[in-house]
């Protein structure tokens, strides 16, 4: 476990993620935007173990696992703002990835991600021996018909599968415990699948756990299912009071919550270029994460591998250093032409 | 159980008892609790109706009035709530059943196509399946895809169901609370790009607007625009645009896709002699080829001009940015409109 490499590929995650949320800020991303803040430990644990030929079926927080993966970033954040050429030529918007080179697709139907995974595992099991597919879910989405019809036949086909289940405590609004019989964990054990939970905040501890289940499913030994608890830092989606309330009760967050939906899907603003000048400076990654207005600080997985590359004290900033530029980079590069006569 | 209020007021009619104004999301939310006070046996489901109050706040405040073995928080599981509502439905209850964005509805399909549509055929009316579906739709608000799908031809090509889709805060208030009342499955398409654009008087007690039957929500002499839902109101800017040039056009708010309201079709059409279908929905196989086909087989002989559509295009809802190239805006309302009269 190269646990520098580790911490990069966090700190990508969590740049991208932050230039996201200026973009949307300054408007130039409308809709519901969901951020997997919180989930890179996940995402850098699970997916620097995967390479050519294997599949990758992500959901609507689709970014860290996305970047992680190498997909180019400069045709993410185009895609996120409608561009002809961004990553699906502007088609499919923020829960709509897909890179035909990486075997990666997501869906914004919660749920959909397990059965495509489970696709993507059985052709390699013809085509690629050795190869396999993730899918990365929701605890929520685990309730859905489709999720259960995968975990069936997974098992009954040994398909090389892995389902890496990010349990952040919530389904928008709902919490996930009074909505879920029994573990899930033992609900994939029922279906006869190995499973275990694991801290998805230890970058470390996630990388061990998902080791050994990506090696059973390339050598044919059939799917697991990984539960990995992560804290849901920015809200359901951007822009979403419930964040202020994520740990309080609920009659608190009601009165912050208000028409959630109407006042966060539709933005206007400015001209473009206007906007663009005012995109920030992606500055160290780790000083944004810390200083953070309204993100959950509590369980922050960044903050938490900061300290366990002390003994890298050198490495590490320059690392951060570099991820602030790379990001940098690609959001410049995004926005290259805005302001050059397209309207948004 | 007698129902209770006015019936049948005609749109917009200002009525005589006390009134409030409200958003349609508002006027929702209020005849889903009149309801429920008034029959115990119409209980709320969906994803985050309960706890947090619905994501659009249409459920907001029932839980704390009905409790949650009336309004129950579900799994996410849109296959099992229409299932379940199948299930409650034939055993009495009134479900009303939320699905969170109508682009979702795809893992219900089975439930909808399958059982709740055919319950009453398929046991000659013994048992019926007293169940709406609540799906805010349409575009306008700028996220991608599913949450801004406009698919009522899905539902409007099945034999079955009652498919109704209000356009304003009073008849959303009638027409749900006659939805909650009927006897077979509606679905009650909510249209979340007006949820809370403009506020109208809307009676507090419970009143009913009819299914199966239009509104004129405007008179004119020289056209037809035929609409619901959203599109009701861009017919009706189009109308003020269309009024500057002295063409006097008529708007016809169908309500009610099904049952469909021929006869106030038809005799309008066959006043002005010209019609224009407005939809959401993509072109091809969208319900107003259907609407286009049932005029010119009742009033071909008063068409002065073949039936012109306006609507959304034969792909998959674009991103934002291309969101208003994509909906039927008032210019082309407009030109559809010229268009007609110029044949
Ligand atoms: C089929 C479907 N139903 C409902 C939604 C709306 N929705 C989007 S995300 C979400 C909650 C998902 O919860 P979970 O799977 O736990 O993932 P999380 O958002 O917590 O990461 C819901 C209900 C959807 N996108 N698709």
């Amino acid at each position: 476990m190269d646990l520098p490499h580790l911490y990069r590929q966090m700190l990508r995650a969590r740049a991208y993620e932050l230039a996201v949320e200026d973009l949307w800020n300054h408007g130039f991303i409308s809709g519901e935007m969901h951020l997997g803040t919180g989930e890179e430990a996940v995402a850098a644990g699970v997916v620097t173990q995967l390479g050519d030929g294997d599949g990758l079926a992500l959901t609507h927080r689709c970014s860290p696992a996305l970047v992680v993966r190498g997909v180019p970033l400069a045709p993410m954040l185009r895609e996120l703002l409608g561009a002809e050429d961004g990553l699906c030529g502007g088609r499919g918007g923020h829960m709509h990835l897909f890179s035909k080179e990486h075997l990666a697709a997501t869906s914004g139907i919660v749920g959909a991600s397990l059965p495509t995974a489970a696709g993507f595992a059985l052709a390699n099991s013809r085509l690629r021996p050795g190869a396999i597919a993730v899918a990365f879910t929701g605890a929520g989405a685990m309730n859905q018909g489709m999720a259960l019809e995968t975990l069936n036949l997974a098992v009954a086909w040994r398909l090389p599968l892995v389902i890496i289940c990010i349990d952040n405590g919530w389904a928008i609004t709902t919490t996930s415990d009074s909505v879920t019989g029994g573990s899930l964990v033992e609900r994939a054990q029922g279906f006869g699948m190995r499973a275990e939970t694991v801290n998805g905040r230890d970058v470390r501890a996630v990388y061990k756990a998902a080791a050994k289940q990506i090696e059973r499913a390339r050598c044919g030994k059939g799917p697991s299912f990984l539960l990995a608890t992560c804290p849901r830092l920015d809200g359901h989606f951007l822009g979403d009071p419930l964040i202020r309330m994520a740990n309080k009760p609920i009659a608190e967050g009601k009165k912050v919550f208000g028409s959630v939906l109407s006042s966060v899907v539709s933005r206007g603003g400015g001209g473009l270029a206007d906007r663009a000048g005012g995109v920030t400076q992606m500055m160290s990654v780790m000083a944004k994460a810390r200083r953070s207005g309204t993100r959950e600080r509590r369980g922050d997985p960044i903050l938490a591998v900061y300290k366990t590359m002390n003994k890298h004290e050198a490495e590490r900033d320059r690392i951060d250093a570099e991820v602030a530029a790379e990001i940098e980079a690609a959001v410049a590069e995004a926005l290259a032409d805005v302001g050059e006569g397209s309207d948004g | 159980m007698s129902a209770s209020g006015a019936e049948g007021q005609a749109l917009h009619a200002v009525p005589e008892v006390a009134t409030e104004k409200q958003t349609i999301a508002q006027a929702v939310r209020d005849a889903m609790l009149e309801e429920m006070e008034r029959d115990e046996r119409v209980i709320v489901l969906g994803e985050d109706v309960g706890v947090d109050g619905g994501v659009f706040r249409a459920t907001d405040g029932l839980i704390e009035r009905f409790g949650a073995e009336r309004v129950i928080d579900t799994p996410l599981a849109e296959s099992a709530i229409i299932g379940m509502s199948v299930g409650l439905a034939a055993t009495g209850f009134r479900p009303i059943a939320e699905i969170q964005f109508m682009g979702f509805v795809y893992p219900a399909i089975n439930q909808l196509f399958a059982h709740a549509a055919r319950m009453r055929n398929r046991t000659r009316g013994t048992l019926s399946c007293p169940m709406v579906v609540r799906m805010p739709y349409g575009g306008g608000i700028h996220p991608p895809e599913h949450h801004s799908e406009s698919y009522e031809a899905l539902f409007l090509n099945t034999p079955g169901f009652k498919v109704v889709v209000p356009s304003n805060p009073y008849d959303a208030k009638g027409l749900l609370i006659s939805a909650i009342r009927d006897d077979d499955p509606v679905l009650f398409m909510e249209p979340k790009r007006v949820y809370r654009a403009f506020r109208e008087a809307v009676p507090a007690e419970a009143y009913t607007v009819p299914l199966g039957r239009a509104a004129v929500a405007r008179e004119g002499t020289d056209v037809t625009l035929i609409a619901w839902g959203a599109m009701v109101r861009v017919c009706l800017d189009a109308s003020e645009v269309l009024a500057r040039e002295d063409i006097n056009a008529e708007v016809v708010d169908l309500r009610t896709l099904n049952p469909l309201d021929r006869e106030t079709i038809i005799s309008s059409v066959v006043k002005t002699g010209r019609a224009v279908v407005v939809h959401e929905a993509p072109r091809t196989g969208g319900f107003g080829a259907e609407i286009s086909a049932q005029i010119h087989e009742h009033a071909m002989l008063q068409l002065e001009a073949p039936v012109q559509r306006v609507a959304g295009f034969d792909v998959v809802f674009p991103l934002a940015h291309n969101e208003k190239l994509y909906l039927p805006s008032r210019d082309r309302i407009v030109k559809a409109v010229e268009k007609v009269l110029a044949f």
